[in-house]
């Protein structure tokens, strides 16, 4: 069954089973690789994309559930908030291994683009779904702090 | 990950690999791989003076890691290293990884003829090496612009990837290229003077940061070739268990699913995309013989661990006569620790993409162990380790899972590869890495210690009881001696206070749980144990914990200052309010000394926090501040999760965990403020990959003792009831 969405900003149609996660959707259909894979059980963040703006797992969300609606990956991530997400952690060094910080970077930005100025509670509930094994854990919330910043010019 | 046989003997944990895996003893000498003058030019016209750097005409300098970067920092630390020499911008500066070449590319500290990536050693073993090949290189760029000059060497300049005189005449590293490949490398070019480093010591931004804040940094989840398939591979549910029979015919029928194989590790599905193969696995009746499979609980296990430390086990070191001592001390202080099963857990599951031919082998992996894993492919693949290219990416992670003897995940690739008969990606679920075993082994340490009337320490005695890591793999040899497992006492057995009467001893567990070396090696248990037991006899004597360490650490002093700079850092002895408690270890590994201080706060209803956590360093010259810190801070997160909720358990032999939701990481919530001071040093620089993690559980341990008067000696914290925030 063909489903059709619009993926970063491209309307596509995807001739998958209706079960198949949105993350191997994306990942193994379409070849976009910038999402990744952690546990595919909604428990690291990983796999974190925007549908219609909104940080949502896409290892457990079937690819039936977002037809019609716009999906946002890291790779067509655009927009001030995006921009200020990623000089910022650029800048402070964030990322370690790497791996998780696209899903990371998918959350920070979905919590600056509601909410210009987190406090560390804020940050907390945004970003405690997103596992970080490497422990970036302190840069991720000075990043955002200084991405708020940024924004506020 | 891999221990040393003896902080005293750098010899021997040079020596220790040597033999183990490629069969020469020879040290890499600094220079035999200079190419031959023919070959000082690429193909594409970049000057090639050696093995690790190559310098372009459009003025590029590449720098060629031997080392995986699994988010230590890895290859920004090398480049800066060799660019220092040359005197190379820094702006210009990339990294790739090399080919997988144990002549060329061996590491120096096992021996020099294997490559591979642990014990905290990429920068250690590189220091000269690279010092030397950047300078070498800046020689002969020096050498060609002064003979175009006619000028002396001495009257020549480098800055920043420009050669120039004083009247102003220039030239860009890009355009001495083809004069420079007519000099002949120096071998032994003179080295800077550390006072005038203009990178080391510096903040030099890491080079894999655009990348990885961008999503196309590629892991080998990510590799893509042409006509791959994915295979995921159903593993026996018993850790010895293997396939009896199976029936695939649901699992073909999975739209998607091309092939079903039998490997070694299991039952093989080979589809079109990862959902089909997870799907058509989910479809698979396996039946399995656990005949020989390991059946016992770990709760069974601990038990009988307890009971093997009644007895006195295989000396790993003694010194005075700790027994003695202790039966004529005025007081006997004794403490029981567990410890239990780890898994590494990198975020990235263990992945890798294998393209075979009749004669060839190339392999796509996070790659940590290039010539013990081209050496396992090659037989598998049975081709000649020669005919094994290994092509090393970025790893999502790997605390020393990827670094095995066994090549295991590669070892699948290659076999199902062949069996399938198809260039595949093989792909590990979170369930599979959480199962997969070669856990950090569980243990169980018994300390006894007697004070004499005074408060002091007159003996010390300790028992370590647990699986060794090394044994049957090519690494017994060098890392067993006298029936010890150094990487099983480590951290014990070089205990470093003076306390006349010591004795360490170890029983060697047999159970068929795979095991293996997981960030920080034998640190990760002997630091919690030694430590939390000082705080408990500086309790018993009365004494500041801090106090009792500084007055035995007269012979350690570079673990004194690392002890005295956390301390007054954190501002140790200054009151805290009532529910606070402030905790410190300190510790050595891999020649690297760390002290933590760690606050925490125990509420009403007994949930811990932890607020803050003040760690000193001293690793020698600090390569990459900033890699330090940012090391140090995730060391101490990465140790912090493991005394928190980690653990791995068995029923009947099976693994009760799967997934994140039973086999908690740290959470950023979770993650305490973390200041960083770095001790200036002129000692070469030691590694910084592991030696964050050993201090953070003792000093939380004890920081929670200071609070609530409760001791953890059972790991992890929540298995005895403590809620963590
Ligand atoms: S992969 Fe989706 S939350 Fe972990
Ligand atoms: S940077 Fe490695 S898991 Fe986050």
């Amino acid at each position: 069954m063909a489903v059709s969405l619009s993926l970063n900003g491209k309307d596509l149609s995807l001739d998958v089973p209706d079960d198949m996660p949105l993350l191997w959707a994306i990942r193994g259909v379409v070849g976009l690789t910038g999402t990744k894979f952690g546990c595919g059980m909604a428990q690291c963040g990983a796999c974190t994309v925007h549908v219609d703006g909104q940080p949502i797992r896409s290892c457990i969300t079937p690819v039936s559930a977002v037809s019609g609606q716009k999906v946002t990956t890291i790779e067509g991530l655009q927009g001030k908030a995006a921009q200020a997400v990623q000089a910022a952690w650029v800048r402070l060094e964030v990322p370690q291994c790497g791996y998780c910080q696209s899903g990371q970077i998918m959350s920070a930005t979905a919590l600056l683009t509601q909410n210009a100025k987190p406090n560390d509670a804020d940050i907390n509930a945004a970003m405690n779904g997103n596992i970080c094994r490497c422990a970036t854990y302190q840069r991720i919330r000075a990043a955002i702090h200084t991405a708020a910043k940024s924004l506020q010019g | 990950m891999l221990g040393r046989i003896d902080t005293s003997s750098t010899a021997s944990r040079r020596g220790f690999l040597a033999g183990a895996a490629a069969g020469g003893a020879a040290l890499v000498v600094a220079f035999h791989w200079r190419p031959a003058k023919a070959q000082m030019l690429t193909a594409d016209g970049a000057l090639a003076p050696n093995a690790f750097v190559r310098i372009g005409k459009d003025n590029s300098v590449t720098v060629f890691a031997k080392h995986l970067e699994m988010g230590q920092g890895a290859h920004t630390g090398l480049a800066t290293v060799l660019a220092e020499e040359l005197d190379a911008d820094w702006a210009s500066v990339k990294v790739v990884a090399a080919p997988a070449d144990g002549k060329v590319y061996g590491n120096i500290d096992w021996g020099g003829t294997v490559q591979g990536t642990g014990g905290s050693s990429s920068i250690h073993n590189s220091w000269m090496q690279l010092r030397k090949a950047g300078a070498a290189a800046r020689a002969m760029l020096v050498a060609a612009a002064a003979k175009s000059w006619n000028v002396p060497v001495g009257q020549v300049k480098v800055e920043r990837s420009v050669v120039s005189l004083r009247s102003g005449k220039h030239a860009t590293f890009g355009e001495l290229v083809e004069l420079a490949a007519k000099e002949v490398p120096p071998t032994d070019p003179p080295l800077k003077d550390p006072t005038i480093f203009r990178l080391i010591g510096k903040q030099t931004p890491r080079l894999d940061m655009q990348a990885k804040s961008t999503g196309t940094a590629v892991f080998a989840i990510d590799q893509r070739i042409p006509d791959a398939l994915v295979a995921v591979v159903q593993r026996p549910p018993l850790f010895g268990a293997k396939v009896a029979s199976f029936d695939a015919a649901k699992a073909r029928q999975v739209p998607g699913v091309v092939d079903v194989v039998q490997v070694p590790a299991g039952v093989a599905v080979v589809a079109a995309n990862t959902w089909a193969a997870i799907k058509g696995r989910e479809a698979l009746a396996v039946t399995w013989d656990d005949s020989a499979a390991e059946k016992r609980d770990s709760a069974a296990l601990m038990a009988s661990y307890r009971e093997l430390a009644a007895k006195p086990g295989t000396v790993a070191k003694t010194a005075g006569d700790a027994a003695a001592a202790i039966m004529r001390s005025a007081r006997t202080i004794e403490a029981d620790f567990e410890f239990p099963y780890l898994a590494h857990a990198p975020m990235e599951p263990l992945t890798c993409v294998v393209r075979l031919s009749a004669d060839s082998c190339e392999i796509w992996a996070g790659d940590q162990f290039q010539t013990i894993d081209q050496i396992n492919a090659a037989k598998a693949a049975g081709l000649p380790p020669d005919r094994v290219v290994i092509n090393t990416l970025f790893a999502g992670g790997s605390f020393g899972r990827r670094a095995n003897a066994a090549s295991d995940y590669i070892v699948e690739g290659v076999t199902i590869a062949k069996a399938a008969g198809k260039p595949i990606r093989l792909v590990w679920t979170r369930e599979d890495d959480i199962r997969g075993g070669r856990y950090r082994p569980m243990y169980f340490h018994r300390l006894r210690a007697g004070l004499d009337a005074q408060g002091n320490i007159v003996g010390w005695q300790h028992r370590i009881v647990g699986q060794s890591i090394v044994a049957g793999t090519p690494f017994e040899g060098g890392l067993v001696k006298n029936g010890v497992d150094a990487t099983s006492v480590e951290g014990a057995s070089t205990l470093p206070y003076g306390i006349p009467n010591l004795h360490v001893d170890l029983h060697t567990t047999q159970v068929g749980v795979p095991v293996l070396w997981w960030r920080s090696v034998g640190s990760t248990h002997t630091a919690y144990s030694t430590e939390v037991f000082m705080d408990e006899l500086a309790h018993a004597a009365n004494k500041d914990p801090v106090a009792l360490r500084r007055g035995l650490l007269a012979r350690h002093p570079r673990h004194l200052a690392v002890l005295n700079l956390a301390a007054e850092k954190a501002g140790w002895g200054k009151p805290l309010a009532k529910g606070k408690g402030r905790g410190i270890a300190v510790h050595e590994s891999f020649h690297s000394y760390v002290a933590q201080v760690a606050e925490v706060t125990v509420d009403d209803k007994g949930k811990v926090t932890v607020d803050r956590v003040v760690c000193a360093v001293d690793c020698g010259i600090a390569v990459n501040p900033d890699v330090v810190r940012a090391q140090m801070e995730g060391g101490i997160g990465f140790g912090l999760s493991s005394i928190f909720a980690e653990a791995i358990t068995l029923k009947g032999g099976a693994v009760e965990q799967s997934n994140f939701h039973d086999y908690t990481p740290l959470r950023i919530e979770q993650m305490p403020r973390v200041e960083v001071h770095i001790l200036p040093s002129t000692q070469p620089p030691t590694g910084v990959g592991e030696p964050g993690v050993p201090p953070i559980g003792p000093a939380v341990a004890n920081a929670i003792f200071a609070a609530t008067g409760k001791r953890i000696r059972t790991l992890p914290l929540v298995s005895q009831g403590v809620q963590v925030s």
